[in-house]
């Protein structure tokens, strides 16, 4: 999520940075002679260290475009860049922190006589803008595509004759499609385009459709007096609007998969175990947060080079604990009260009570933070869609974890004689099942199931105490609504009650969305008491 | 056990009746110095779990006698509160922080210009008290309603109940949903006139809740008395053969949810004035829970161990957190666990010796443990 929402400056300084230190290792290793006058004088302007001065320098440097500009200008940004006015010379320290003369690229030895060229945010603007027409040229289309993209952000109109000049003889599609953008942004923003062009400005911005163009065209109709160009400007607006509303709908989906997953990973255990013993472990929510510390407990005793495959170790100790947990609860307490389910209710909630006080004592009250492996943070975009890596993989691990279960259920003699005592528990026994042995078995698993979904939310939540709490009624609702019988309905009842949540969530609020779902589960519960796919037979109905 | 339980009602209400009397006169009449002189905070404090125990009543009459064991009874419980601290915010007046005569502090914070309509009419107490009466009776009649009507039981119910609490305690929680949001309503200063910081008032206050609670175990008693009560019974130990037997099940419980429900609100509306202040928290899943463990500890279906249960783990809350609060969770989570492995029938159950013939177990809840009994 971080790596989402960090700031498209970063990232543009980030590749700036990267091109200023190609270019001045190529100067060290060939040092340029100097070019023309006209560069001494640019950098004399800087040698005032005035504002606007500078802001001056930098646009010359950008028409220019002298091999040493962009290590000049992001020495400037970052204020590297440094002068002696006594002797008129200007130098940039580089990042490596050798001290090199702005015209010449020759070491100086002694810095004690210069002092650093101010700088101010305008300066910055400017100097984004001269970067991203400098780098326009780059024969790198990748580094050319990022320079375009910086232009389209930054609006700087003293680009547009660069940009003009490089759109002529461009030959990567993405790049020139990335330049027009850029051109039609500056066209917008500067005023005083002809009609043509706004129209043209208009068409690429339609083809882009985000809401960057939405907002240039927003500018664009605002302005236009040419009912033609307002038109055409409506029209854009309109088209963009219903295909932002598309991907924003498919985005709402995404999350709603992903609160699914999470959703069914918390359930599919309690479903389990509500299914074979007709009792609610309240603390299973407990199961979940102690999968969660598991993995914060990996992360802390691994060595630094393990620490992208801590999963690999957080998910089977997760899965162990979890269910030793259990199967210490089974058998210290559940196994008394099978037939006082409501007092299992009780039995467990101090479980869990005695379980979170004991976590605070030993971890501690705070939140516990669990760092993302490499593989599972960040984000890539899909179309308009924002996918999260580590959303992604939870979806992943969900599915693994219910084909699994799905196996075990199927294809194994436990899973077989689970089911049978799920169904029946008499006959089950008759058949000479030892339910006994089967219920311990069934909450470990379920129990092990809910220290893996721990893990996978350690992910994305904080790992607190306090983790598991909000879970047990989410996942008796996706229960409730599945029906205990099959792990299908906990699925099709993870994923309904997921999407719908996300969906609802923009209409009426968070809130108000987990109350209307509510009413509607109590609802259907008048339809199909026990859930989607229900038990079916005479054990079943009393 | 029943005429046993009958005789200890009369000790109860003996036992309440003159506390009703006595603690107040105590506490007005001997000054700080006398030996028997109770401070206005234990006036407070005792006011404090009768009206816990006024709540765990009401449970015992759904839990005990009808087998619905409620986990969002605290939710009720929260809303009789908010009705009286409705009325108490609209009493602060111009008092205020703002000084707006009409508009409670946290509204002018807001920026709101005029009075929400849910709050209409609450500066009169007669329509607060109504309010406090009818709306967790309303919520409890609509909830179990649909519950009762789709034959929605045991834990199913439990966790629905749990639910709704929990949904109540969210929308609560927000700014705009109109009742002072995260903070809730506070800064009270009179009822009826009454200033809330005078020990006159404290002492009152816990009179009016000895004497709810020995109306609410009067009324819970004479409806299980009644023979509607021994319906109810009936219902909680065998629902399916009742339904066969022609009873409109659902209305039986109906009736016996909503009546509880009332009490607890009533509860809730005699609590707020006493504390002093009414927050979302109240409306949190663990304190319905934790009423739930009140009772199963003093003893189910017998009412005044449900009362006796209450004050007796809320004065040793008040004790645990006082002298060891890192280790009150683990007590009160080992206190569940204890009480339901080996005291089913809780202290009272230990007290009184079975005399008549064995009461019936608990009927197994829904209709799949009936099915799967070992």
């Amino acid at each position: 999520m971080s790596s989402a929402s960090r700031p498209l400056s970063f990232l543009i300084v980030r590749a700036a940075a990267l091109v200023a230190l190609a270019l001045t290792m190529g100067l060290a290793l060939s040092p340029v002679a100097a070019r023309a006058d006209g560069l001494d004088d640019t950098l004399a302007r800087f040698l005032q260290d005035k504002f606007p001065e500078s802001e001056k320098a930098v646009a010359e440097l950008a028409a220019q475009a002298p091999p040493q500009a962009a290590a000049i200008l992001n020495a400037l940004g970052d204020n590297r860049l440094l002068i002696n006015p006594t002797d008129h010379i200007v130098a940039y320290r580089t990042v490596a922190g050798a001290i090199l003369n702005a015209k010449t690229g020759e070491p100086i030895a002694d810095a004690s006589a210069f002092k650093k060229v101010r700088v101010n945010n305008a300066l910055r603007r400017a100097i984004d803008g001269a970067m991203g027409s400098l780098t326009l040229a780059n024969p790198d289309p990748e580094k050319r595509l990022a320079a375009a993209e910086n232009v389209f952000k930054a609006r700087d109109a003293k680009a547009l004759p660069a940009l003009q000049t490089q759109l002529a003889k461009e030959s990567d599609p993405r790049v020139a499609n990335m330049l027009k953008l850029a051109r039609a942004a500056i066209v917008v923003t500067s005023g005083g385009a002809s009609a043509q062009d706004q129209l043209a400005a208009i068409e690429t911005l339609k083809a882009r459709g985000d809401e960057d163009a939405q907002s240039l065209i927003d500018q664009i109709a605002q302005k236009a007096t040419d009912p033609q160009v307002k038109a055409a400007a409506d029209s854009a607006m309109s088209s963009i609007h219903t295909r932002l509303a598309l991907w924003r709908a498919a985005q709402d989906l995404w999350y709603g998969l992903s609160a699914a997953s999470v959703l069914l990973l918390a359930a599919i255990g309690l479903a389990i175990t509500f299914g074979v013993m007709g009792v609610i472990n309240m603390a299973h929510g407990e199961m979940v947060m102690l999968g969660a510390y598991a993995t914060y407990v990996v992360q802390i005793l691994l060595p630094p080079w393990l620490q992208n495959w801590s999963l690999a170790f957080a998910i089977p100790l997760a899965f162990v604990v979890a269910g030793l947990v259990g199967v210490a609860i089974e058998r210290l307490v559940i196994r008394y009260l099978y037939t006082r389910p409501l007092e299992t209710l009780l039995a467990t909630w101090g479980v869990s009570l005695i379980l979170q006080q004991a976590v605070r004592s030993i971890f501690g009250a705070n939140n516990r933070q669990v760092t993302n492996p490499s593989f599972m943070s960040g984000a890539f975009h899909l179309g308009g869609l924002e996918i999260t890596s580590n959303r992604m993989w939870i979806i992943v691990l969900a599915i693994v974890v219910f084909v699994a279960l799905q196996l075990v259920l199927r294809a194994t003699p436990f899973g077989l004689q689970m089911r049978a005592v799920t169904q029946n528990r008499r006959m089950a026994a008759a058949m000479g099942i030892s339910t006994a042995r089967v219920d311990m078995l069934a909450f470990a698993l379920g129990s092990g199931v809910a220290g893996v979904a721990g893990v996978a939310l350690s992910q994305i939540d904080n790992v607190s105490p306090n983790l598991g709490q909000g879970y047990i009624i989410d996942s008796f609702m996706v229960v409730v609504f599945g029906g205990v019988g099959n792990l299908w309905g906990t699925a099709l009842g993870a994923l309904t009650i997921g999407i719908a949540n996300k969906v609802l969530e923009p209409l009426i609020g968070a809130v108000q969305g987990q109350i209307v779902l509510l009413i509607v589960i109590i609802l259907f519960i008048q339809r199909r008491p026990r859930g989607l796919f229900a038990l079916k037979g005479r054990a079943v109905e009393a | 056990m029943s005429a046993q339980l009958d005789r200890l009602g009369l000790a109860f209400v003996a036992v309440l009746a003159a506390a009703a009397i006595v603690v107040p006169a105590l506490a007005l009449a001997t000054g700080p110095e006398s030996a028997f002189h109770i401070p206005p905070y234990l006036v407070q404090l005792l006011g404090k779990y009768l009206c816990y125990a006024i709540l765990a009543v009401a449970l015992d009459l759904v839990w005990g006698y009808c087998g619905i064991l409620s986990l969002g009874h605290g939710a009720f419980f929260a809303l009789g509160g908010y009705a009286m601290g409705m009325y108490l915010m609209r009493q602060i007046g111009a008092r205020g922080v703002y000084a707006n005569p009409i508009l409670p502090d946290f509204m002018v914070f807001l920026n709101w210009k005029e009075l929400p309509v849910a709050w209409w009419g609450f500066n009169w107490f007669p329509y607060a008290m109504l309010m406090v009466v009818l709306v967790p009776g309303l919520l409890a009649l609509a909830f179990g309603w649909f519950a009762f009507r789709s034959r929605v039981t045991g834990v199913y119910l439990s966790i629905i109940t749990q639910a709704m609490t929990f949904a109540l305690f969210k929308e609560f929680f927000r700014n705009d949903f109109g009742f002072g949001g995260n903070n809730g309503l506070t800064d009270f200063k009179d009822l009826l006139g009454f200033s809330l910081q005078s020990s006159a008032t404290k002492a009152a206050l816990f009179s009016a809740s000895a004497v709810a609670l020995i109306l609410a175990y009067w009324v819970a008693r004479a409806i299980i008395a009644s023979k509607y009560g021994k319906a109810l019974t009936a219902v909680r130990d065998a629902e399916s053969r009742m339904r066969f037997l022609g009873y409109r099940v659902e209305n039986y419980k109906l009736f016996a949810f909503v009546v509880s429900a009332v009490m607890a609100g009533v509860a809730g509306a005699l609590y707020v004035p006493q504390v002093g202040i009414i927050n979302p928290s109240e409306f949190a899943p663990a304190n319905s829970i934790e009423a739930a463990i009140w009772v199963a500890v003093g003893g189910r279906a017998t009412l005044v161990g449900a009362a006796v249960g209450a004050i007796a783990v809320n004065f040793a809350k008040t004790w645990f957190t006082g002298a060891f609060p890192e280790y009150w969770l683990y007590g009160l989570g080992l206190l569940f666990v204890l009480v339901t492995l080996f005291l089913p029938k809780g202290l009272l159950g230990l007290a009184l010796r079975p005399s008549g013939p064995k009461p019936p177990a608990e009927a197994p809840a829904i209709a799949i443990e009936e099915g799967a009994d070992p």
